[in-house]
């Protein structure tokens, strides 16, 4: 078996004596696509954010790409790529503007610059929309484009916070082709989100509820464990003893 | 370095194309600096009188026109009693009342002496002070006069006199632009420096951006320096426009050394975008940190001693400006502009302001967290 | 109703949770009248200036220990040149220089005229004037001495009243001008901006899809501002009657009334404001431009607007903080009754209605 990239043990985050994310422990490997799911407040976007570097810990361990997330944040941050729920590209700078500056400040060359933005603009057939900014394009286009953004460095993982939340479902369906290519590759990805086709799509998957993980397995092994016929019915059942609600 | 040559791209890029925004940092000061000069004038002149002459003689006319041809006085109404007059001063219409007593002449040549009653509106205290002090020196003039006409000069002028001969030096003709230009002008500066440097990070956090930055492995001095540089320039710009107009409006042509001004301002600006910096990382919003900065430049700004001196102050109230930047720039201003001192005379004052830079700045870094 | 209560909670939960904003906004008018009333005095207390004496007789000795001896210097003997003074003043290190020539007595007694020099470093020309007027004071003083036993025949006396003030102390025109002052930042400022962040963050438009009424939406953000401006209202003057002594000489219901009157005024200047701003940074510019600036300067309480030139001082007219400036005044320290401000009342009420009815205007055109 590979190393996982990403590893966590009891890890934990209180808000004063609210336990966000109750002694979390799983592992993800290379160039898994792991779905992170969960009722609104459950704590996914705590979690995320304590893998990324964002939030510190309560307690508990946790390495990415075999860094440690206490002391090595700096080095993980060479390895990761983050995408937000509150959608954050610069919206008064064009399309090729924010495609340079992400790619200047993770140190590319100003050729791989060129290259790869040529690229992206390319695979995202954004060629024409290129000196747009970016509050002209429809929410799709954004996200869509943020993703390759986050991605631009090459990182090992990346780490997709609710990327589709507010767009119809062929988007949808785009937006994660885009992933699927990007996992081919070798990308581990990590997402969020509580569209249950979504987690279809995910090799593994883990339920949160009220800040722990009550389930982890692979969509079809969760049907079969939970008797369900579709990831609807499994996240229902868990999320019915949910306390939190928002 | 790399790294701050795209931070740097950004943050230029983003000013240049919010034009509103730039347009109200740029043209805001020049349009306070043509304003506040003639508004801020703390000369007293064109004092309302109301006049109650119960003599109606020759002399109580002729103390009249003496005291409204000095030129701070002006006529506002003849009223028939002091009732009336009292009415006029709650009104605002007129700031003092002279009353001329009956027999006014005549009591001054029995009696030797004669009173007159003159009531002050005195809400405003310094405009009270002053105009009461030229309606009794006006008077008092008008007395000699009078004296010299009835009586031999050698009866009573026996006592000595000692003149005071007064100069102004650096600003002979008491004008209050000269004084006042320099010191808005850094005021200025100072407030759209701080406000909007602190508002641009806080900025990003309102909209989350910043949290795309902080899952780089960007270093927070870099980051620092990416928000800072674009505001010194932009300080720098305003700055120049401000002595443009100082110079061609105000005709005030700095007697010292530009470049030492330039130096000045250069270290200045450092010190107070290091302050706005400390005052995002201190805030989530932009309202908090606008409140914030909004308080620290009223304080900084009334104990600047561009109102009131400095040295006039408390000794509390002297410790806490030795803590505020704005009143060394002000000092240094009117040294370098009006007085022409050189480097060795702001070295002191250079000193404290590189101080605040640093500390200000380091202290800004150290609170800035990529991780909450 | 219970709709516009629900709002209006939520405004205040908004606002209240803001502690650090709170505490500006609270401790500012504080801070100001501490430093008012205790730290800015145009009073100089001990300058440091430098007394040349070339004569060295009775007289320049005794008027040097006359100067010495008042509060307002503090002097250091030397016999400096021009250009030792020159130097001085460009360092800062004196604010003043007075020079007795030779032969100063000697000249008083034999031409019954002697000269003094006095050299101000009027680069702070507020600095300058005062101190020359202490030492012309001083001087004049010591020269009423000389002649005390002469009585001089035909005196003028004057007897100058001061009405209302009679201490002079600069509070009665600093009140007034504060309490406008923070009714600007905290009803145009702090509103403009908190409904324009609504727009920013795109919170706005789902509150206005709300069943309820859009305006009341826009009421319902006043209330909490509305508040804390009378709290401001009733500390600085609070802390003024306990620190500075300055009573309110004429209604008190009648300046709270005046007041709500001028902080509705505000309000409407700040949802205009919010209405043409895109960003919270333009609704700042914005208010600094429009309302705390005019304020400062158009007002009359910093600077008496009878000196300004004519164009400045017809603006002034359509600045509303002058007129309350004018009302707050007359209430507080004449102790007008209603019957001395309605003009002033009245061209407010026509300002705020004026303002209210554009600023509706415009709001709807945004929604349509």
């Amino acid at each position: 078996m590979q190393q996982p990239v990403i590893k966590t043990e009891l890890l934990t985050k209180r808000f004063g004596s609210f336990t966000a994310a109750d002694e979390l422990t799983f592992e993800v490997y290379p160039g898994e696509i792991f779905g992170f799911l969960g009722a609104n407040g459950a704590g996914k976007t705590t979690a995320m954010r304590m893998l990324c570097g964002l939030s510190l810990p309560s307690s508990g361990k946790a390495t990415i790409a075999g860094f440690d997330i206490y002391k090595q944040t700096e080095k993980i941050k060479q390895n990761i790529g983050y995408m937000s729920q509150k959608f954050s590209l610069y919206e008064d700078l064009t399309v090729i503007e924010n495609i340079r500056f992400y790619a200047g400040i993770y140190g590319l060359s100003d050729k791989e610059i060129k290259a790869k933005s040529n690229n992206l603009l390319d695979q995202l057939g954004l060629q024409n929309e290129a000196k747009k900014l970016v509050s002209e394009l429809p929410l799709g286009w954004k996200q869509k484009l943020s993703f390759s953004v986050a991605v631009i460095h090459q990182p090992k993982i990346v780490f997709l916070d609710e990327p589709t939340g507010g767009v119809d479902p062929v988007t949808r369906r785009q937006f994660w082709d885009l992933i699927y290519d990007a996992s081919d590759k070798g990308l581990t990805v990590f997402v969020t989100t509580h569209y249950m086709d979504e987690a279809e799509y995910c090799n593994r998957i883990s339920i949160m509820v009220d800040g722990r993980i009550e389930a982890l397995d692979t969509p079809s092994n969760l049907k079969k464990q939970f008797s369900a016929n579709s990831m609807d019915d499994v996240f229902y059942q868990l999320a019915r003893g949910a306390k939190r609600n928002e | 370095m790399r790294t701050i040559k795209f931070l740097l791209q950004k943050e230029f890029r983003q000013i240049f194309r919010n034009k509103t925004l730039l347009r109200s940092i740029l043209i805001s000061p020049c349009i306070q600096l043509l304003i506040l000069p003639l508004a801020a004038n703390y000369e007293v002149k064109n004092i309302s009188l109301a006049v109650v002459d119960n003599d109606h003689s020759a002399y109580s006319q002729k103390m009249i026109s003496k005291i409204t041809s000095s030129g701070y006085f002006k006529l506002t109404s003849y009223n028939s009693s002091f009732k009336e007059a009292y009415h006029q001063i709650e009104e605002d219409k007129a700031d003092i009342i002279l009353e001329i007593p009956a027999h006014f002449e005549r009591n001054l040549v029995r009696e030797n002496e004669q009173k007159l009653f003159v009531a002050v509106n005195a809400i405003n205290g310094t405009k009270a002070l002053l105009g009461g002090g030229y309606l009794a020196n006006i008077i008092n003039n008008y007395n000699n006069e009078i004296r010299l006409q009835w009586v031999q000069p050698s009866r009573f002028n026996t006592a000595p006199l000692i003149e005071i001969a007064s100069s102004n030096w650096y600003n002979p003709l008491m004008n209050y632009q000269i004084f006042m230009v320099p010191g808005i002008l850094v005021m200025l500066v100072t407030m759209i420096g701080g406000m909007m440097c602190s508002l641009n990070i806080v900025k990003e956090k309102e909209i989350g951006t910043i949290e795309q930055i902080n899952v780089t492995p960007i270093k927070k001095h870099h980051f620092i320096l990416g928000k800072l540089i674009p505001f010194w320039v932009i300080g720098m710009v305003v700055f120049t426009l401000g002595l443009l107009i100082a110079r061609f409006v105000y005709h005030i042509i700095p007697i010292g050394n530009i470049s030492l001004l330039y130096g000045f301002l250069a270290v200045y600006l450092l010190a107070v975008l290091g302050l706005g910096l400390l005052i995002s990382t201190y805030s989530d919003t932009q309202q908090q940190a606008m409140s914030i900065t909004f308080f620290f430049v009223m304080i900084f700004n009334l104990m600047s001693g561009l109102y009131t001196p400095v040295e006039s102050m408390p000794n509390w109230a002297q410790w806490i400006a030795k803590f505020n930047p704005l009143s060394y720039f002000i000092q240094v201003m009117r040294m370098v502009v009006l007085k022409g001192s050189e480097f060795n005379d702001v070295k002191p004052h250079l000193i404290a302001i590189l101080g605040f830079a640093i500390v200000f700045n380091t202290w800004a870094i150290l609170n800035y967290r990529k991780r909450a | 109703m219970k709709q516009l209560f629900i709002f209006v909670r939520k405004e205040f939960y908004h606002v209240f949770r803001d502690r650090k904003t709170l505490l500006m906004l609270f401790g500012l008018p504080i801070a100001q009248i501490v430093l008012f009333g205790f730290a800015l005095t145009t009073e100089i207390k001990n300058a440091k200036i430098v007394v040349a004496d070339y004569s060295k007789d009775i007289v320049s000795k005794q008027i040097i220990d006359k100067i010495d001896a008042s509060r307002y210097f503090d002097i250091e003997k030397s016999l400096m040149s021009h250009d030792q003074i020159e130097a001085a003043f460009k360092e800062g290190k004196i604010k003043m220089a007075v020079i007795f020539p030779e032969n100063f007595n000697k000249n008083l007694l034999h031409t019954n005229k002697a000269q003094i020099q006095v050299i101000a470093d009027a680069s702070d020309l507020n600095t300058a004037v005062t101190l020359t007027n202490y030492i012309s004071s001083i001087i004049g003083d010591y020269q009423q001495q000389m002649v005390k036993n002469v009585v001089l025949p035909y005196r003028i006396v004057p007897e100058i009243r001061m009405l209302y003030n009679p201490q002079l102390k600069g509070e009665h025109t600093f009140i007034p001008g504060m309490m406008a002052m923070i009714m600007m930042l905290v009803c145009v400022m702090m509103t403009a901006i908190s409904i324009v962040k609504e727009k920013e963050l795109g919170t706005m438009e789902i509150l206005l899809v709300s069943p309820f009424k859009p305006l009341m939406v826009i009421l319902s953000k006043f209330v909490p501002y509305l508040i804390i401006s009378l709290v401001n209202v009733t500390s600085i003057l609070l802390l003024s009657w306990i620190f500075l002594h300055l009573p309110i000489k004429g209604s008190i219901l009648l300046l709270y009334a005046v007041s709500l009157l001028f902080i509705i005024t505000s309000l409407a200047i700040g949802l205009l404001i919010s209405i043409v701003s895109q960003s919270q940074q333009s609704a700042m510019f914005g208010s600094l431009m429009a309302t705390m600036l005019p304020t400062l300067l158009l007002s009359g309480f910093m600077f008496p607007i009878e000196n300004m030139p004519l164009p400045l001082q017809i603006i002034s007219n359509v600045v509303p903080s002058k007129w309350f400036y004018i009302i707050v005044k007359d209430i507080m320290i004449k102790g007008s009754g209603f019957g001395a401000i309605w003009k002033e009342t009245l061209i407010l009420v026509g300002m705020t209605v004026f303002l209210l009815i554009i600023s509706l205007k415009k709001f709807k055109i945004r929604l349509e």
